[in-house]
This record gives structure tokens, sequence and C-alpha cells, in this order.
């Protein structure tokens, strides 16, 4: 086959960024618009990120979604790494599988679903919608995405690293935080990006489970550009796409070091 | 049967009535779910023996080490070391340490880190514990790696990292699990007196697992040959090569040929063999088998001399075939000679001479002969 690029290719490539990016790029060109009018090129400007800093509700926003995305995705990460670690250790316990296909289900599950079913428990437990509220949902929906990165690692853990930790004396709790935990930190740094940016950037869910004064940032951005789309939510959406952008970067670049480490030290070891 | 040597001669702690074992496995046995791992096992090892586990993979031996260590509990029967009984002692408060087959050495720490975690657990002083390590890393001549971490090292220098953190804290008892196991033939050498030398200089128990005879006779003051979970001869290198117990230890162990026969004839000095294949064979080394026993005879190949003419010593047992193979390794050639009803006989010659004037070749007729001395007769 022909390793050059022919002509057909060059245009999937080009047309295929293009329908992915095109739209996000023009969002970026317009958030530095001088005009206000959305869609009129009015020459270069700043002033809208200043507006934006100066917007009291969209900076209450912000500072709403930053806290739930911190306080989920710190939790969903306790709960999903425990959850991996018991699904990839006891293996021999009644209904496992059903058990690893239940903590899965959440990522095939419509979002209006899980936000229904949510709202529906927390109306039925007389929970106040507001902020605990949401951050339960965003912990509830990321928690999984946690488990399944950290579990993917934890199959290739070599038992006998906590084994040789306990020979020399260390208890079972010392062994898991002096030995496990270090060893797939990698892993469970990436899920908790993961779990940050996915509550960061969620507005199905939060929009079923929260109340008055905790609005996220997207479903305020939802709210405004009902009324018009001004460029100070283009602004707005251009440092929400940078900080999910260095989000989900930091993750895969974490992940891959990891794993490019992991296999020179299997090649080293088959060598030795 | 004559006394045989073993390396270390003054050493014999089971041989002597009054000794107490230090490790003893009780009737041990262990199931995994419908599989038996160990069935009722009985073993006896002596404080400062360099004790062997030898046997083909799945054989039970690493089930043996790992309730030892205290990864496994024993289904039934009591493992007791020192005396004491370790049934339910978790692993992290037993007085053994083991150093993995995969060396199982943490990653995220320096080759001192990894070799100061065990002393750290204990609780020991920080400058006694730079003072061990430091001990340590000279003992296994890793000075100048100290600060380095596992993916940086070599195979060789990573075993040698395995060792020192397991016999960093004094364990009473080292367990190895087929500690060479992952060393090329060359380095696998050199490191097995390296660690007969430092089993010596510590003065440890060493309990080794290992599927690789070479390393056991080497190694090992004895060996316990393990097939099924069970133990089918405990003894000496020399012991186990030259008096294998039965037919599966002499087929284990080394080359060996395997003459099925009937005792014909038995009196003080030895047993007369009728052997199935049409030779009779004269024997020294009868044990208990009585006449009209059906036994083996077992000789190894380099007892067995070839030529192209008969024997002129008459005591020697003989019979006449042809050259059916030949192997030339260098060092000694493998005859295969194969008697009249087409028994093929092994017989190995070592090659002391750069060229014989009577080289034997492919069809040629050819005379086995070995002495009365030369082969073990094996009842079971």
């Amino acid at each position: 086959m022909n390793a050059s690029l022919s002509r057909f290719n060059i245009a999937s490539i080009v047309l295929g960024f293009a329908f992915l990016y095109l739209p996000i790029v023009l969002l970026i060109v317009f958030s530095f618009n001088e005009s206000k009018l959305v869609t009129v090129w009015g020459g270069f400007s700043t002033k809208w990120y200043v507006a934006m800093f100066q917007n009291r509700g969209l900076m209450d926003a912000a500072w709403v979604t930053a806290r739930v995305a911190f306080i989920s995705a710190t939790v969903a990460t306790v709960l999903g790494t425990m959850a991996a670690l018991a699904l990839t250790r006891y293996t021999r316990f009644r209904g496992r599988l059903l058990f690893s296909g239940m903590v899965f289900a959440p990522l095939v599950m419509p979002e209006v679903i899980t936000g229904l079913s949510l709202l529906l428990l927390f109306v039925s437990m007389g929970l106040d919608r507001g902020f605990l509220t949401v951050t339960l949902a965003h912990i509830t929906f990321t928690m999984c995405f946690v488990a399944v990165v950290v579990q993917s690692r934890l199959v290739t853990f070599d038992r006998s690293l906590e084994e040789a930790a306990m020979d020399l004396g260390a208890t079972p709790v010392t062994t898991f935080f002096q030995v496990t935990l270090p060893v797939i930190l990698p892993a469970i740094i990436s899920g908790w990006m993961l779990a940050f940016t996915l509550s960061l950037d969620d507005l199905v869910i939060a929009s079923f489970t929260s109340g008055p004064g905790a609005t996220t940032l997207p479903m305020k951005i939802y709210s405004q550009v009902r009324l018009g789309v001004t460029p100070e939510i283009n602004a707005v959406c251009t440092l929400l796409i940078a900080v999910v952008t260095v989000g989900v970067i930091a993750a895969a670049i974490v992940n891959k070091r990891r794993e490019v480490q992991r296999q020179r030290d299997e090649h080293a070891a088959q060598r030795g | 049967m004559q006394s045989l040597g073993s390396i270390r001669r003054d050493f014999a702690p089971w041989n002597d009535q009054a000794a107490k074992p230090y490790i003893v496995f009780d009737q041990v046995t262990k199931r995994f779910g419908d599989f038996t791992a160990v069935n009722n096992l009985s073993l006896s090892i002596y404080e400062r023996e360099f004790f062997a586990l030898l046997g083909a993979s799945g054989c039970g031996k690493s089930t043996l080490l790992r309730m030892l260590a205290g990864f496994e509990e024993p289904t039934s029967g009591r493992i007791l070391l020192d005396g004491q009984d370790l049934r339910g002692i978790p692993p992290y408060r037993r007085p053994v340490n083991m150093m993995f087959q995969s060396y199982a050495l943490f990653p995220h720490m320096s080759v001192e880190a990894n070799i100061a975690f065990g002393l750290k657990q204990e609780g020991m002083e920080a400058s006694k514990i730079a003072e061990r390590v430091a001990e340590m890393l000279k003992l296994v001549k890793l000075e100048q790696f100290a600060k380095r971490k596992p993916h940086q090292l070599s195979g060789g220098q990573r075993q040698r990292v395995a060792l020192a953190r397991s016999v960093a804290k004094r364990p009473k008892v080292l367990l190895l699990d087929e500690p060479l196991g992952a060393l090329d033939k060359k380095l696998r050498e050199e490191t097995q007196f390296e660690l007969m030398d430092l089993q010596q200089k510590l003065g440890l128990t060493f309990v080794v697992v290992t599927h690789d005879q070479e390393e056991a006779m080497t190694m090992a003051d004895r060996i316990a040959i393990i097939d099924k979970g069970e133990v089918m001869q405990v003894a000496t290198p020399a012991e186990v090569y030259e008096a294998p117990g039965s037919r599966f230890v002499a087929n284990f162990v080394g080359n060996v040929n395997m003459f099925e026969g009937t005792v014909t004839a038995r009196d003080a000095s030895g047993a007369s063999i009728d052997g199935d294949s049409g030779i009779s064979i004269r024997t020294e080394n009868a044990g208990d088998a009585q006449a009209g026993a059906k036994i083996a005879y077992a000789v190894r190949p380099e007892k067995i001399k070839v030529s192209s003419r008969p024997p002129m010593d008459i005591d020697s047992n003989a019979a006449e075939g042809e050259v059916y193979d030949i192997a030339y390794f260098g060092d000694m050639t493998v005859y295969y000679v194969k008697l009249g009803n087409g028994l093929v006989v092994k017989a190995a010659s070592l090659n002391s001479a750069r060229l014989t004037d009577d080289p034997l070749t492919w069809n040629d007729r050819a005379w086995i002969s070995f002495k009365p001395d030369s082969g073990v007769v094996l009842t079971r």
C-alpha cells in the first residue's frame, strides 16, 4: 500500500478535524471579538474576559462548579479505588460478575436516567436540592470511571510485591499504604482527573439534582445562552475548554508514562 | 551401602539421632478445591542446612514454601519452626524471609530503601538501619547502586538486591523460590557459589525451591525429590544420584539405564539378576531385594563402558549390540547401543584423549560392560 497521503486521505483528515474542531475554534476566536455582536468580527479585544471576571453570577457558578468537582472527584476516587480493589482482589465471592457489571453500568447509562433517578431518590429522602445533592450525584456517576481506570492497573499489579512486604514484616495496612498505594497511585491520579473533568462539564445530571444557590457553570452558561449568546459566554467557555484540555492531557500523560515505565521494567525483567 | 561424601563432610545432622530438626512438616496436606497440592507430607530440615525441594512444576514444592512463609495455611497437619507450631501466625510475624522468583522489588523505592524496608518494620533505629543496609550492599557488591531504582538494574543485580533485602533482617530461615531461574546460564553458575558462600557466612538455614537438578545438586546439603505433593526421597546429592530410592528418582535425576528383571539368586555379597532384555547381571548392591523379586537395575551411562571388543574383565556384566546413535558433546560422547532384543543402552565416555584410535561409528558391533558395583537394584 502507498504510505504517502493520497488526496483523498488528506481531504478526509481535513474534513474530519474541521468537523470536530471548527465550532470550538470559532468559539475561541469570537471570545476575543471587540464587537458585542457574536457573529460579526469587530477586531481583537480581551474585554470580554475582563467583563466575565466582573460578572458575579458567572463567578459564583464557577466557584460552585470548582468546589463540586473537587469534592466529588476526591470522594469518587476513594470509593472507586475501593471498588476496584474489591473486584480485582476478592475474585471468588458469589455474584462477582454481577457486581462488576453493576459498577460499570453507569458508564453507559443515559445521563437523563441517572439524573432523574437521583432526583427521585433525593426527593423521597427529603433532601433539599442544592450543593450537597449535586455533589452526591457527581460522586455517583464519576465513581465508576475511577473504578475502571484503577481496575485496569490492578489487573497487571504483581501480587508478590504485597507478599514480599508482608514477608518483611509489614502488616496488611502498612503494606497497602507503603507498597500497593504508591504503585497504583498514577492510575488513581488519572482517575481523579477524569472524575474532576467529568464533573466540571456535566450539565444534565446537575440540572436534575442541583437547586437554588448551587448553580454550576454549565447550567449558568446554558441558561444565559437561552437569552442570547454573548461574547462573555464565549470567554467562559474558552477558559473551560482550556481547563478540561489540560486535565485530560495531564491524565493521559501520567497514564502513558506509567505504561511505558511498566513495559520497560517488564522488558528488562525478561531480558535479565 | 558405603557412605557417600557430601560437600561439607562433617555436616550431617540428619544422621545424628540426638539432633533436633529445625523445621518440621508433620503430615501436611494442602488442598485447593479438588486439587491436592501437598499430600500428607512429612519432612525434617535441620539448622544451618542448605535444603533443596526439587520437582517438576506443579509438584507442590512452591506450595510447601508458601506454607512455610505463611501465605498459605495447611489444610491439615502441622508445620513446626524451632518447636513452635506456625499455624495461625501471619507472614509478617514469622521469623522467615523469602526471596521471590520474580524478585518482587518495590519499583517505587531505591535499592537501599528496598533493603531497609524490613528493618523499618521492625522499628530499628535509623542509624542502625543505615549501617545494616551498607553492610548488605557490601555483601552483595552493590555499594555504588544504592540510589538506583530497580528498573535501572540488570537482572543479576536485581537478583542480588532481592537477596540482600531478604537476609537484611537476619531471618532464622531464608526461603528461596527458584532463586536463579531468571538468570542466564553463566550468571547462574557464578551465583550458585555466591549463594553457598553467603549461607556459610551468615549461618542461616536455606530452603530453596527449584526445578533445576544441577542447581539442587551443586548447592544443597540434602535434596527432597517431590512428586505429586509427596516426598519421593530425601538424601544428599550423591545419594540421590548414586543410590536412588525408586525408579522415579533414578529417572528424574540425571540420565539412567534401567534394566527390568527378576532376582534369581541372593547371597551375602549381592544378587544375580535375569534381565528381561536378555542380559544377566551380577550386582553387589542388591538392597533388600529377595530372590524372585521383580526389580529394576539402574546404571548411570558414565558407568557403562563401550568398546568394539568383548571386555577382558570376567567379573563385568556385558552384552553385545550395535551402535544405534552417537551424541558428541565435546567433553564426552554418548553412545546409544541397541542390544539384541531392542533395548537401547546409553553409555557415556569421557573424551580424555583428543582423538581415539578405535572410533566407534554408526552400525558398528559394540560391547557394553559395567562392573558389579556400578548400579543399584530398585524394588520400587
